[in-house]
């Protein structure tokens, strides 16, 4: 970006500087021997072009909308449409979250987010014994369709569109979404949404587990395929890095990885039969924003550049949508601290400033007590409202990638990049992710990744505000919400009801159909939707699919 | 050869919770102090905790949950060790509790509980200084 002759003036300034600099930490020496980001990589003393030295501007950072979208996927960022305000939201029944989500359109979110609890997100019903006291707890139970129609009663859905974070039952809450919107009379085709349906970094991170991973590809890619006829407005998955970096990893093994599956996900759809530019503008993508605020903005903009080179030269893409990384964040649950919680607010405020630097299309702001349980109406807004203060009061929204050019952030990105393709293609050599995670690799890595960061707290070498530093002997008192006490029973109860009104004949015909379907290679999706319109529940659909592909276990590694 | 018999543990996920980030630190923090350890892997129901705590003779169960099934998971499992006469087996939990719920997992015989933000020398050293080998 700089030609010969200003590059040797730089370098001889430099020389100089550094001269300088050396005098001056011999009188003040610096505050820390060493400086590095939270994933531990190594800072500089400074940055300069001389760092850019290996970068092009036209080929590497480019300009907004352009290949390779370093700066952002469209021309003019948030100058023509702020992000999508999206808070992650569930509780208890359906009743209940139905509320929150009108509480929250009206405060003016612009999408909504559903949270389900853990039955709902590992397929079993409210009554199964594996449900016993984790009903509504982390999220809204859903055993039937009756649950989603009271869900999003009330809700404009032709409007508004749904993300919901589920998994190994996607494309059965899926299902029940579309047969939802259907009785209202809202064909499938108008819709739009996301579910996660990320399996691949379910065995690597989240945990959320039903079949093994070579038949969760398939349920994956039907659900890729059948959204791409049918649903043309609908995210059929949220390639999520999210949970990666939760689970302990670094910004590049979070990059990496996420990478990695979206590799994955494309291959199988290609194998299956599907043409690139038809499925691959639907892919969207999901990460976290951590503290490190100038590497997370790295991170952001490498992934986007990173995408667009993996679509066009590995996968041969022409429509440059395919080559969008397009992606929603969330900041980090893990960085926030049950100590001192209302120092949480000025945590996420951070790592929601870098995403919107980073260029996110949409975002979650966690809540202040959100460490603690799932979040009061105030904390939540306390978190909306972080939102709307970066978007409509700091400016930073005036310009797309304000911080591009930057000898710091450019070098960062560059960095983050290499190191990423490394891991990626250390990947292939295992002939990809599935493989990798039925060796494991990437569990282990993340695990390496946890227990250093952990040890560095514990040493005190990294700083925890009111943790391992500024800690405080009283703390101030923080209402958290409880759970309604008998919401089991109710829930059970509920169900029993749906289970006596609905025709048996008609829902034991329909699992039936689905089960042969499964044995065979038909796309399931139409299968699902039939079974889920009888009401047949979410686990006997689920225990549709154990039967047919078996039961995935935690292998247990530490 | 009356070699010293190690301190075993269980470190288990009880229920259907995922987080297991923290419950695999610990487990190899207390590989490192010189424990023995086992880990159940994720989605493990008490009874199934019970048995491979029984199976394995350990001499504590850290039990580690993320997400609000610990009142009925945690004292189901010392209800369980008390049917099958090993209550001797010492029963800690990790996690994320509201503050309320501490005391009445302690008084339902679960012996400590440890909340995020705990040193790792913390979680340690309480073996060290509760728990002697049996047998």
């Amino acid at each position: 970006m700089f030609n010969k002759k200003e590059l040797e003036e730089i370098a001889a300034d430099n020389k100089r500087w550094q001269r300088i600099f050396k005098e001056s930490v011999s009188k003040t020496p610096e505050r820390l021997e060493r400086f590095s980001t939270v994933s531990g990589r190594p800072i500089q003393n400074l940055y300069t072009p001389l760092d850019l030295r290996d970068l092009d501007y036209s080929k590497d950072i480019g300009l907004p909308g352009q290949y390779p979208f370093t700066r952002g996927v469209q021309p003019s960022m948030y100058r023509g449409r702020l992000w999508t305000m999206r808070m992650f939201a569930g509780l208890g029944s359906a009743r209940d979250t139905n509320k929150r989500f009108h509480l929250l359109v009206n405060e003016g979110q612009t999408g909504l987010s559903t949270a389900f609890d853990m039955p709902t997100l590992m397929g079993y019903d409210t009554d199964s014994p594996r449900s016993r006291g984790e009903c509504g707890r982390c999220g809204v139970a859903i055993d039937t369709l009756k649950d989603m129609e009271i869900l999003f009663e009330g809700l404009p859905i032709d409007r508004i569109t749904t993300s919901m974070t589920i998994n190994p039952p996607a494309s059965v809450l899926w299902a029940m979404y579309i047969a939802m919107a259907e009785k209202r009379g809202i064909s499938r085709s108008a819709i739009g949404g996301t579910i996660q349906n990320d399996m691949l970094k379910e065995f690597i991170a989240q945990k959320t587990f039903m079949c093994p991973p070579r038949p969760s590809m398939r349920l994956i890619i039907d659900t890729i395929e059948f959204g791409t006829k049918e649903v043309p407005k609908w995210n059929p998955i949220s390639i999520s890095g999210y949970h990666i970096r939760e689970a302990g990893s670094t910004a590049v093994q979070e990059l990496a990885f996420t990478l990695a599956n979206g590799i994955a996900y494309l291959e199988a759809a290609v194998e299956r039969g599907l043409d690139v530019d038809s499925f691959a503008p639907r892919l969207s993508f999901f990460f976290n924003s951590h503290l490190d605020f100038f590497e997370e903005i790295a991170k952001f903009r490498a992934a986007r550049r990173m995408w667009a080179r993996i679509m066009k030269e590995r996968f041969k893409a022409k429509d440059p949508r395919s080559m969008w990384l397009r992606f929603h964040t969330q900041t980090a649950g893990c960085s926030l601290t049950a100590q001192q919680p209302y120092n949480n607010i000025t945590r996420t405020a951070l790592e929601a400033l870098a995403a919107v630097l980073g260029g996110t299309q949409s975002l979650h702001t966690n809540a202040l007590d959100e460490v603690l349980a799932l979040p009061t109406e105030e904390a939540a807004t306390i978190a909306l409202r972080t939102q709307q203060i970066i978007a409509e009061e700091s400016g930073v929204a005036n310009t797309p990638d304000p911080l591009g050019g930057s000898f710091f952030v450019e070098r960062l990105t560059k960095d983050i990049e290499e190191e990423a393709f490394q891991y990626i293609r250390k990947i292939d050599d295992m002939r990809g992710m599935v493989t990798a995670i039925e060796r494991n690799y990437p569990q282990m890595e993340i695990a390496d990744s946890a227990y250093r960061y952990q040890e560095q707290i514990s040493s005190g070498e990294k700083t925890v505000v009111g943790v391992n530093k500024y800690g405080a002997e009283e703390e101030l008192p923080l209402k958290t919400v409880q759970v309604e006490p008998g919401l089991e029973e109710k829930q059970i109860q509920w169900t029993n009801r749906v289970k006596n009104s609905r025709d048996n004949t008609k829902v034991r015909d329909a699992l039936e159909k689905l089960g042969e379907a499964a044995q065979r290679d038909d796309n399931l999706m139409h299968y699902i939707i039939d079974a889920v319109k009888e009401y047949a529940t979410l686990q006997e659909i689920c225990d549709v699919f154990r039967d047919v592909f078996g039961v995935y276990r935690d292998p247990g590694i530490y | 050869m009356n070699q010293k018999r190690k301190i075993r543990i269980l470190v288990a996920k009880p229920g259907l919770d995922g987080h297991d980030r923290g419950a695999r630190i610990i487990a190899r923090a207390y590989r490192d102090a010189g424990f023995e350890v086992v880990y159940s892997g994720l989605h493990q129901t008490p009874e199934e905790i019970v048995q491979a705590a029984i199976q394995e003779d350990v001499d504590m169960i850290g039990l580690s949950s993320l997400a609000g099934a610990h009142m009925y998971l945690f004292p189901r499992v010392v209800e369980l060790l008390k049917e099958k006469d090993a209550e001797d087996i010492v029963v800690c939990g990790g996690g994320i509790f509201p503050e309320e719920d501490i005391p009445k997992l302690k008084r339902a015989g679960i012996k400590e509980i440890f909340t995020p933000g705990t040193p790792l020398a913390v979680v340690t050293k309480w073996v060290e200084e509760n728990l002697k080998p049996r047998g």
